[in-house]
């Protein structure tokens, strides 16, 4: 079914035990961005476009290591998406990653509590996004 | 900026600060000196190398040398050299100094203040038992100018963002306007002093450990071999020095010997 928002890349086959990050945001440009951040890094890519196609991936995606989502997204927003994530522990394991141009420190906080494990302001450049995940230890050695 | 400029400007950094430019930087010496000629309304590089070697106020001579020594930098820069550092180093310096309940640890070049300030961070949010220790920190760079941003500890938005841990962001900076400004309990926790490694050091007292990273890469080796045997003697028996990735003491100082367990680029005071 067509939505009015752009399609997200179709998930990859689960065909490996490649770790998967999930990239959440209803901008496509920001999505292909953070994709290419990533290439090199042994991360699988799976996308969404809102907070709840991005429940919906979560759950069907195994080996989910690590979801960036966006704040301000249509359906259901970045903050309802931590909530209903961390509120589920089967997905304790998982690192969430709050990915904005939210830059107060209000929202920060209140990121950080309803969650997220890291929060990356926009703009944001590929050294700082990879800094921040080193933090998380995603990336293995 | 002609060839014989760009010559110029080479001898001029490598006798002010020690750091080799090697030939192909005229790029770099045109970015870094632009805005300082800009600064001067002298217009051109080329004026202000004109300017340099008619013999220039020592104003002028500053700017020109702070402005062609790279300050790149960030929070928790590398992640390896601050695990260890979190996991092994501090662990064994509490252990070794225990009896004196001190502590002093030496950022040997920090430019805007991002190194000793994620030390100090660390301390405060992982080491509580140092909290009835005299612990210091010393800061210390060439340039007067990245001192006071040091010393100032205000951030723009793409520096907050650049390895701090967003949880010590919310805990230990406050926003103003676009930027942040660390505490101010945080920021008097490291004391700040212009010092250029290779001109004659103050007195300095014994440390435990020393971050000179990603500066000897600049130097050539009699330099290098100078440093490091000033390092060593600043040192007490166990400290511990840390280099850049890019960096060691092989073939250098024999003083110390690499902790091969530890990633980061750790170095040990041979005892």
């Amino acid at each position: 079914m067509r939505t009015a928002y752009p399609d997200p890349a179709p998930a990859r086959a689960p065909d490996d035990a490649r770790p998967r990050v999930l990239v959440i945001d209803d901008s496509r440009t920001v999505r292909l961005i953070i994709g290419r951040a990533l290439a090199g890094t042994g991360l699988d890519v799976v996308e969404a476009s809102n907070g709840r196609e991005g429940l919906e991936r979560l759950r069907g995606t195994p080996n989910v290591a690590l979801v960036l989502v966006d704040w301000n997204m249509p359906e259901m927003n970045g903050l309802e998406f931590l909530s209903a994530v961390r509120a589920d522990r089967a997905y304790d394991q998982v690192r969430l990653v709050m990915v904005t141009s939210e830059t107060e420190q209000e929202q920060v906080h209140r990121a950080l509590s309803a969650g997220a494990d890291e929060y990356v302001m926009k703009p944001f450049t590929r050294d700082i996004l990879i800094a921040k995940l080193s933090l998380l230890d995603v990336f293995g050695d | 900026m002609t060839p014989d400029d760009f010559t110029f400007v080479c001898r001029f950094v490598r006798d002010r600060s020690a750091i080799v430019l090697e030939p192909g930087k005229e790029y770099l010496v045109e970015t870094r000196l632009a805005p300082v000629a800009k600064a001067l309304r002298l217009g051109t590089v080329g004026a202000l190398v004109a300017r340099l070697r008619a013999g220039a106020p020592e104003e002028v001579r500053a700017r020109v040398t702070e402005a062609m020594v790279t300050t790149e930098t960030s929070f928790y820069r590398d992640a390896h050299p601050f695990d260890a550092l979190r996991t092994a180093v501090l662990p064994d310096l509490i252990t070794r100094r225990a009896q004196a309940r001190r502590l002093n640890v030496w950022s040997a070049a920090c430019s805007t203040g991002q190194e000793p300030y994620s030390i100090a961070l660390m301390l405060r949010e992982h080491f509580p038992e140092l909290g009835g220790w005299d612990v210091s920190l010393l800061a210390t760079d060439l340039s007067a100018d990245v001192l006071a941003k040091a010393r100032e500890g205000k951030y723009s938005q793409l520096e907050a963002n650049r390895g701090l841990p967003a949880a010590l962001l919310v805990k230990y900076f406050r926003q103003q306007g676009t930027g942040w400004q660390l505490n101010d309990n945080v920021r008097r926790a490291v004391d700040f002093r212009e010092m250029n490694l290779v001109r004659p050091w103050p007195a300095l007292p014994k440390m435990d450990l020393v971050f000179l990273r990603n500066v000897m890469i600049y130097f050539d080796v009699e330099t290098k071999k100078g440093i490091l045997s000033r390092v060593a003697k600043v040192l007490n028996p166990g400290g511990y020095l840390v280099l850049g990735g890019a960096e060691t003491t092989l073939n250098l100082d024999t003083s110390f010997r690499r902790v091969e367990t530890l990633k980061g680029g750790y170095y040990q005071l041979v005892a």
